[in-house]
């Protein structure tokens, strides 16, 4: 009982900068876990990625600016990432491209920017820390940001959760009803945006990604209602971020890599055996019912 | 209350789908609107509903609004993967009443399983719309249409391949639309389906060949029409100089 407390309670109770973490987990994983199962319901699973990078130039605008500034960083690549989004969805509607496409154009164009401006004015350490971040290293403004940015994210969510499930499901019948699905998308990757801008503190822009979309896959393979599904997602992230931490403090890893080394493994371990979606579930025959 | 169509052209890459189309639907009757593969047929209905924006042209609406349309889309425009209930898909009919947040309350669900009821799926409200026959969810769409309660109602082939009962079924509601005094504007493939069920038929193929009273329209001369100019398409087409038609 003891060893178990040694393990698994007593990080957090000896160390704040292990609960200030916790308690980023927790909040990056009420914001980034709906946002991902969004994104896979409206198969734009690897949007979350593409966007992910469009932040990194307008992370290191605030970055040349101020420093290691967190507000300068979000508020940069907040910016960035609307505009990737916003140039995207522009060519998408002007233009003979489809959307997956003109995303790719203009993330690829934004990271290239990115990486330009951090290797002129920075060095690798801070191109190190924009790309993969600090869980452990997550300080009160951060922290603040990530529960505003979670708050924002359920309240918002709740909010348009109707059009958006409408305008990917049916998205002639929303226009037939004069309801402009234009809106709520815009809507919404503004969501992914501010989520991935909050998690880049505490994750890097490159590791954030993983924790809004692993649990979200995962949760598809766990249930089939929305609900559900919501409910696997926020608690698959939250599961990542409590095990990555306690990983990387007892075996000293980084802990971004260590958090989403987990949601890997656990959509691996889903892959194979979870009820709804898994492998082995599907080969092993269940008596069927009556009808 | 009219519904007119007022020189509609609407193109894809220059090319048009439907172009210079005008007249006006007969209010409170059915009409159906037949014609070969590549007429136009479905595109000119994604226009009517605002779904595709006319390249010149405007459809016209006069005493009615958003609200006094009901449309059904083809199955292929429904992303089927999602996981929502039968429910919650045909609920969305209630979208004039509740809006994009509005809540939808229990009468609000009451009415969406009656409508349920009426096209014989009660059972199956709470399975997800993708455990569901393209005939049961065709029933849920016409369900959904029950419930919008709209008094013009365009139908995007809502019959492709149903079978026999399910197709009697649906078109005993369509008839009993027009009993109602409805009116009810379906994209046909099926020639003995037109004229049993629609008194009037819009026969397209790019352009209007022919619209009016059924028996006159469906002619062995105008049919064969049709399938001839559908399936006139040159790469290098010359601009069309036509400017507009008269209803």
């Amino acid at each position: 009982m003891q060893h178990l407390y040694e393990l698994l309670v007593s990080p957090f109770v000896d160390f704040a900068f292990m609960r200030r973490a916790l308690v980023g987990c927790l909040a990056l994983a009420l914001g980034s876990g709906p946002i991902g199962l969004f994104l896979v319901m409206r198969r734009m699973s690897l949007m979350g990625d593409a966007m992910s990078h469009a932040v990194l130039p307008g992370a290191a605008v605030g970055f040349m600016l101020a420093g290691l500034s967190l507000p300068a960083m979000s508020l940069g690549g907040f910016f960035a990432g609307v505009l990737v989004a916003a140039l995207s969805g522009l060519a998408t509607r002007y233009a003979g491209v489809k959307e997956d496409a003109s995303f790719a154009g203009f993330y690829l164009l934004s990271l290239s920017i990115g990486v330009l401006l951090v290797s002129r004015s920075g060095n690798n350490v801070d191109l190190m820390h924009i790309l993969f971040g600090s869980v452990l290293a997550v300080d009160d403004a951060a922290l603040l940001l990530v529960a505003i940015v979670a708050t924002i994210t359920l309240v918002a969510l709740s909010v348009i959760y109707r059009p958006l499930l409408l305008e990917s499901l049916d998205p002639v019948f929303l226009r037939s009803v004069g309801a402009r699905g234009g809106i709520w998308h815009m809507a919404f990757l503004m969501l992914v945006v501010l989520n991935l801008v909050a998690g880049f503190q505490a994750l890097g822009t490159l590791m954030a990604v993983g924790l809004m979309m692993l649990p979200a896959i995962t949760a598809r393979l766990w249930s089939d209602s929305v609900e559900g599904m919501l409910a696997v997602a926020v608690g698959v992230a939250f599961a990542s971020g409590l095990g990555g931490l306690l990983l990387s403090y007892h075996f000293e890893l980084p802990s971004g890599p260590a958090i989403i080394l987990l949601a890997g493994l656990v959509y691996i371990v889903s892959l194979l055996f979870a009820p709804v979606g898994g492998a082995l579930p599907r080969y092993i025959r269940a008596r069927h019912l009556e009808s | 209350m009219r519904l007119a169509l007022d020189n509609v052209t609407v193109s894809y890459q220059r090319h048009p789908a439907v172009h210079h189309v005008s007249g006006g639907f007969a209010m409170g009757e059915a009409t159906a609107i037949f014609g070969p593969n590549g007429a136009g047929k479905s595109t000119l209905l994604k226009a009517m509903v605002g779904a595709l924006k006319p390249d010149q042209g405007k459809v016209t609406m006069e005493g009615m609004s958003r609200k006094d349309i009901a449309y059904l889309p083809q199955q292929s425009e429904i992303d089927r993967s999602l996981p929502v209930t039968v429910l919650e898909l045909v609920a969305t009919g209630l979208w004039h009443q509740s809006g994009p947040f509005g809540k939808l309350g229990r009468p609000g669900m009451g009415r969406a399983l009656d409508a349920l009821e009426q096209v014989g799926l009660a059972d199956f409200a709470p399975r997800t719309i993708a455990a569901l026959s393209s005939g049961q969810f065709q029933r849920v769409l016409f369900a959904r249409i029950l419930l919008q309660d709209a008094r013009v109602i365009l139908l995007d082939e809502p019959f492709n391949a149903m079978d026999a009962k399910t197709t009697h079924d649906l078109l005993q509601l369509v008839k009993r639309w027009q009993q109602e005094g409805r009116t009810v504007i379906a994209v046909l493939h099926d020639e003995e389906q037109v004229r049993q069920y629609f008194p009037h038929t819009l026969l397209l193929a790019r352009e209007v060949v022919a619209w009016g009273d059924t028996r006159n329209v469906l002619t062995v001369d105008k049919l064969r029409r049709a399938v001839e100019t559908a399936a006139h398409w040159q790469a290098r087409a010359p601009i069309c100089q036509t400017e507009g038609v008269e209803a």
